[in-house]
């Protein structure tokens, strides 16, 4: 009797030893092989900013180096110093944060009317905005470029501002932000309204402090958008002292061929702040698009 | 009657008040150049507002239907759709079932993932033409000094075949996170007490996978794969900045063509009628793929 049951004890202590022994292979090869893939994800990077600290050489160095062992902040002075790249960093950020403010604080209210109260016209309106989603954004440069020379908003920062705050993820932002105030309860609009509270206010002050996770999802996707924004800033910008970042890089790699280094600073600062924002409020992104696409 | 029309205008009109100024930006920016872009369209279009312009009528559709470069454009944007959109929608969704489960640090994995999606075009564009250079790149030398399959440099961007794949590499590489993304999203919606009743079954992680994942995340493919579609038909940036449609147009997408038609060659009616054909082949293959979900049943 004794003698049966430990041998049953032992076979089930075996058997899960096993058990265990595959579950550890197997987590093994899952993060070997989410390893592997980040790895991929990451050695563009990774060379890109070794490069970046390299001394500054017309041959690059074979076999090729990923972290250098004796770097150097040449490159990065190089790069502020020349092709007026820190007043293209400002003109970034001046322009990103306008047009955010501008597109996103637009949005809201678009958002909030087609959410919360029915008018002639909502509809069509809602739902026209949307299929505009499904027209891609290039169709329209050369038309707005001939707009905007009408209007003379080209070389203009104000060109750049109103461009990106009416199309630059617009129509995404008012659809986020459309559903989040759908999900408000009515009896604290209905509170409001009989406190006294116009359409405005409400909006203003009741409403839009209850969206924050969707708002601050829409203001981040925007601003990512129109400090990465090319198309546009390059067809409408000629003086370089307008220059975007993104523009400023590809002007000065276009002038400096074969000077890597100094090229993947300016790429390095400009990638920089786009990974902070992201890092910062990447909960939020992450549901913002998630909901996007989910809904949708 | 009258004060009834004046009780629904002081009803409406905070309401439009509060719509317009968003709705009038809009609207002059996409609604306006997309109808102006369909005239412009029809017209040898002179951008000098004080100069005239001729009506074609439509001749420039025509004359893009029988360019050469129009079609191997439209070629290329189809190789580089099914060259990039499966192969990323499978690895994204390969990434996202690996970390739907509990594992340590899932969120580094999930944001490393993710780095290259929101990375400008321009910043990545540049990375991948080092990466792919021909003097003493990373790839060059980890292929024939490390891996030992190619004897010699290669062109990559320069090379009539290679420079199309070579760009659809980057397009997989910097659209994986997004997919990933969504798929996690959807992942997590799939209740958790269907895979435990498929387990007590004896269903493997394989049938698993086939007949409660897949069907669950159909709209989601759907949806995914119309936005991956519209994309890929448009790419841009990396065709401009790497190789400007070169070699010989072996790059060339109907995008870069239109827009270099419009840009550097100055004849706009030409550039609107390429884009607005591109968006027709757009609207085409988008309300195809949504019309045979819709037959299926996967969306209503």
């Amino acid at each position: 009797m004794i003698r049966t049951a430990t041998t049953r004890a032992e076979a089930l202590r075996a058997r899960r030893r096993s058990w265990t022994m595959t579950a550890a292979i197997r987590s093994g090869a899952l993060y070997g092989t989410l390893l592997v893939g980040t790895v991929v994800m990451l050695i563009p990077f990774v060379y890109m900013v070794g490069t970046s600290f390299l001394p500054n050489a017309y041959v690059l160095p074979m076999p090729p180096v990923l972290i250098p062992t004796h770097p150097t902040f040449d490159n990065y002075i190089a790069a502020w110093n020349t092709n007026q790249f820190g007043r293209a960093f400002l003109n970034s950020l001046e322009i990103a944060v306008a047009s955010t403010a501008i597109g996103v604080g637009l949005s809201s209210a678009l958002a909030f009317a087609f959410a919360r109260y029915r008018f002639p016209g909502r509809n069509i309106l809602f739902f026209g905005m949307l299929a505009t989603l499904m027209v891609p954004s290039i169709v329209l440069i050369i038309p707005q470029f001939v707009l905007a020379s009408h209007l003379h908003l080209v070389n203009s920062k104000l060109g750049l501002i109103l461009v990106y705050a009416a199309t630059n993820g617009t129509a995404f932002s008012v659809y986020l932000l459309r559903n989040a105030f759908a999900q408000l309860p009515q009896e604290l609009l209905d509170a409001a309204a009989i406190d006294g509270c116009g359409v405005w206010r409400t909006f203003a002050r009741i409403a839009l402090p209850l969206v924050r996770p969707a708002l601050s999802a829409a203001v981040i996707f925007a601003f990512l958008g129109n400090w990465d924004e090319f198309t546009w800033a390059y067809t409408s910008l000629n003086d370089p002292k307008l220059f975007t970042l993104p523009i400023a890089i590809e002007q000065y790699q276009v002038d400096n061929q074969t000077q890597w280094g100094i090229v993947f600073a300016a790429c390095t600062i400009a990638v920089i702040p786009v990974i902070v924002v992201f890092l910062i409020f990447q909960r939020h992104f992450i549901q913002g698009i998630s909901a996007g696409a989910i809904k949708g | 009657m009258p004060r009834r029309a004046a009780k629904a205008f002081f009803r409406l009109a905070p309401i439009y008040l509060l719509v317009l100024p968003g709705l009038v930006l809009f609207l002059t920016w996409t609604l306006y150049p997309l109808v102006d872009a369909f005239i412009m369209s029809f017209f040898q279009w002179n951008p000098n507002p004080s100069g005239t312009s001729t009506f074609l009528g439509a001749d420039n559709y025509g004359e893009a239907l029988h360019d050469p470069i129009f079609w191997q454009a439209f070629g290329n944007v189809v190789w580089y759709t099914l060259g990039t959109v499966p192969a990323q929608m499978a690895l994204g969704l390969g990434v996202a079932i690996m970390l739907n489960r509990k594992l340590a640090a899932r969120g580094v994995f999930r944001v490393l993932f993710y780095l290259p999606v929101i990375t400008s075009w321009v910043v990545v564009s540049f990375a991948f033409e080092f990466l792919f250079n021909s003097q003493g790149g990373l790839v060059d030398w980890f292929l024939g000094d490390v891996l030992h399959v190619t004897s010699d440099t290669q062109p990559w961007l320069g090379d009539l075949n290679l420079a199309l794949p070579t760009l659809m590499i980057m397009g997989i590489w910097k659209g994986i996170g997004w997919n990933m993304v969504i798929f996690l999203a959807a992942l997590q919606t799939v209740p958790r007490e269907i895979y435990e009743a498929a387990a007590v079954d004896g269903a493997g992680a394989l049938s698993q996978f086939r007949r409660i994942t897949l069907p669950w995340l159909r709209p989601t493919i759907v949806f995914v794969s119309v936005i991956l579609v519209i994309g890929a038909f448009g790419v841009f940036i990396p065709m401009f900045i790497m190789t400007g449609g070169g070699p010989e147009h072996a790059t060339e997408t109907l995008v870069t063509y239109g827009y270099t038609n419009a840009f550097s060659s100055g004849d706009f009616g030409y550039g609107a009628a390429v884009t607005y054909l591109f968006a027709a082949f757009v609207a085409v293959f988008a309300g195809i793929q949504l019309w045979l979900q819709w037959r299926k049943g996967d969306i209503s």
